[in-house]
């Protein structure tokens, strides 16, 4: 039996795949196009999209919007990760974030003003700066590890929006707020809009200064980028900054979808979501080189996987398995490991690993 | 230095340990009851308004209520519930976060003599010994009342007029006794109808996000939908965003049946929003307080108390609106 690789397809054909394959993005595209297959079977309708009440309305608008937290928290947290660190406060952050915008704007006289919903806005971005500053000064200066430094705030932080609350659930009735999530501009969903906005902002600034490089060497090794020159502790704890700013914004974007903010549940667990959207887009967790692209496509993996699950019917019982199996799959299709070993049993002469297989299979 | 240290440390704290003791037979024996009670947290203004009917009542009936929040964490209400045991009070009553793994705990109650009512959530155990009563509601008759309303609004519910009564429903969180309860008890009712079906169920973890969002995606997956069943108040606010943003009117387009009679939820179903709501209430204090007095005392109770709870339709929540505190 010839083999297919060196038939048909000719010398340039078989690079060009080759070089796809190995792409690190390739396969994380190739499970969310499968995963929509699946649901254009189970429901033929699934890319419909149609204009309703003058803006876009169809499953993959809805996508798209509700995995706007996810990608905002996954984009903050890419460049912590980055940097060697972690950030496990993101899902805590978020619940303060909605719970002072909530509470500021049920407390003001002018509930629903679109004054007020600014100022609660900034209120809360102004908060989780403060927040963020903090994770920062415990990684950065105090050199407490990141994953302790920030879980300090993760079990507090949830107390802290409970505080804020009541422990009520808070609900406000704001258009300019609500707007945030269910808001729509030129007939496209707000909450996209804010996330790609931001995505697109920290691509170029990291890009197209040098920026992206110094977060790399701090994280390939930060003595070294420190002896180089290079500002490890200021560029530490930016990104902590940022994060908890990211994950803010995603804070109050929940929060509007529902107009209401309950400290227990939002943001819940959402800093796994992240980290997962983080590592499926190819990003070590041992820190160095990053892709933001690669996050955005671990987001809407992770978003459309959540859509999938009521749309194919899966029982409630089984959504975590589903989910889980989905997400080994995609992780086990990175591994240059795992897929070697595929491959080899498939007879076909598998190569050495390359030099990078390693730190990718830790990921 | 340190020996003289530590054993002036031992002493005092003996010292201290022995007038607690001292101090807690002076209240047995002036005939006041001790109640220790466990609360699981404040996860919602269900809880909230559960913990403010408890110190209430107790106050009124003379109780005195050591209260403890174990916010949502089982190590932390047992490490309460070993606490009480320890000060010896004289009935300990508790909202377990999860059904298992009460049994050490619960037998170091009995051996101690020190009964135990639960409220508002069963235990899973082999040894129905370990607690006198369970107060609370039940689950299964609340989703029964839901399907009741129903089957008796079925002319009214069949919004596209299809004949076939289309049921989405929208569950608990998984494993959760409400959840599981409150979807089994809609079932029987339902099933000896033939016209009215479940097409879609999937979990919304009891929140308005979770609602919303599954919501969204059965709108899309399932374009018959008559009825909504929503095994929490705030799964049902989430839905009718979802059932707004999709141009349709919730209450109209799509009937909307819920569970628990929050506040938000009965302001939604004033406004016609929402169809029907089954009262899940909170307020179960001064039953609590009657059952531990009972106890005390040594007289026989129930093995079962359940709350007493009512439904509402539109109407009947603007009458009950203005009072309802949670």
């Amino acid at each position: 039996m010839p083999d297919p690789r060196t038939s048909g397809t000719g010398r340039t054909g078989r690079a060009l795949a080759g070089r796809a394959f190995a792409h690190r993005l390739f396969w994380p595209l190739a499970a969310l196009g499968a995963l929509l297959v699946v649901n254009v079977i189970a429901t033929p309708t699934f890319f419909n999209v149609r204009i309703q009440d003058g803006h876009l309305f169809g499953s993959l608008v809805d996508i798209v919007r509700n995995g706007a937290p996810v990608l905002l928290v996954a984009i903050g947290m890419t460049l912590v990760i980055a940097t060697r660190g972690i950030d496990l406060s993101v899902g805590a952050v978020a619940a303060i974030a909605g719970a002072v915008a909530c509470v500021y704007i049920v407390k003001s006289p002018a509930s629903g003003a679109a004054g007020t919903a600014i100022v609660a806005i900034t209120t809360a971005l102004a908060v989780c700066v403060a927040l963020g500053l903090w994770n920062g000064f415990l990684v950065s200066v105090i050199g407490i590890q990141p994953i302790i430094a920030t879980l300090v705030l993760m079990v507090a932080g949830r107390g802290i929006a409970m505080l804020v609350t009541g422990g009520q659930i808070t609900t406000v009735n704001n258009d300019t707020f609500a707007a945030l999530a269910s808001g729509y501009l030129l007939t496209l969903p707000v909450a996209a809009l804010i996330a790609l906005g931001v995505f697109a902002a920290t691509q170029v600034v990291v890009r197209r200064t040098a920026l992206g490089m110094l977060i790399e060497s701090v994280g390939i090794n930060p003595e070294a980028s420190r002896l180089a020159g290079v500002r490890s502790r200021t560029i530490i704890w930016t990104v902590y900054v940022f994060a908890a700013l990211c994950a803010g914004t995603a804070g109050l974007i929940i929060a509007a979808n529902t107009h209401s903010v309950n400290a227990n549940s939002l943001g819940l667990w959402i800093e796994l979501d992240a980290i997962l959207a983080v590592v499926i887009g190819g990003t070590s967790l041992a820190g160095g080189r990053f892709s933001l692209a690669g996050s955005l496509v671990g987001a809407m993996l992770i978003a459309t996987l959540t859509r999938t699950i009521p749309n194919i019917g899966i029982p409630a019982e089984a959504n975590y398995l589903f989910k889980a199996l989905v997400v080994v799959m995609v992780c086990l299709l990175q591994s240059p490991k795992a897929r070697a070993v595929l491959q080899r049993r498939g007879e076909r002469p598998a190569g050495p690993p390359s030099p990078s297989s390693r730190e990718e299979a830790v990921a | 230095m340190k020996k003289t240290l530590i054993a002036v440390c031992a002493l005092a704290l003996g010292g201290m340990s022995l007038s607690a003791c001292g101090s807690e037979r002076d209240s047995a024996e002036d005939g006041s009851i001790t109640m220790g009670f466990a609360q699981v947290g404040a996860e919602s203004g269900w809880r909230t308004a559960n913990t403010t009917s408890i110190q209430e009542s107790a106050k009124e009936a003379g109780i005195d209520l050591k209260f403890s929040d174990a916010q949502q964490k089982q190590e932390n209400q047992i490490k309460s519930i070993r606490s009480y045991i320890q000060q010896k009070v004289d009935v300990i009553a508790f909202s377990p976060v999860v059904e298992t793994g009460w049994d050490a705990v619960l037998q170091e109650a009995k051996r101690a003599k020190i009964p135990v009512v639960l409220t508002d959530r069963a235990v899973d155990t082999e040894d129905t010994s370990l607690y006198v009563t369970f107060i609370g509601s039940d689950f299964v008759e609340e989703g029964e009342k839901a399907g009741q309303w129903l089957v008796d609004n079925a002319d009214t519910s069949d919004v596209d007029k299809d004949g076939a009564i289309n049921v989405v429903e929208l569950q608990g969180t998984t494993g959760s006794a409400p959840a599981i309860d409150r979807k089994k008890g809609f079932e029987n009712v339902i099933s000896s109808e033939s016209n009215i079906k479940i097409t879609a169920s999937q979990t919304g973890d009891f929140t308005r996000d979770g609602g919303k969002q599954v919501m969204e995606a059965f709108l899309q997956s399932n374009p018959k939908i008559d009825v909504v069943y929503a095994h929490n108040d705030d799964m049902g606010l989430g839905a009718l965003e979802a059932i707004k943003a999709a141009g349709k009117k919730p209450g109209t387009d799509i009937k909307i049946i819920t569970v628990d009679a929050v506040k938000d939820g009965m302001t939604a179903l004033a406004a016609g929003e929402i169809n029907f709501i089954v009262e899940c209430s909170p307020l179960l204090g001064p039953q609590l307080m009657d059952v531990a007095e009972k106890v005390v005392a040594g007289e026989e109770v129930p093995e079962r108390i359940v709350t007493e709870e009512t439904t509402f339709t539109p109407e009947q929540a603007k009458e009950a609106l203005p009072d309802r505190k949670y």
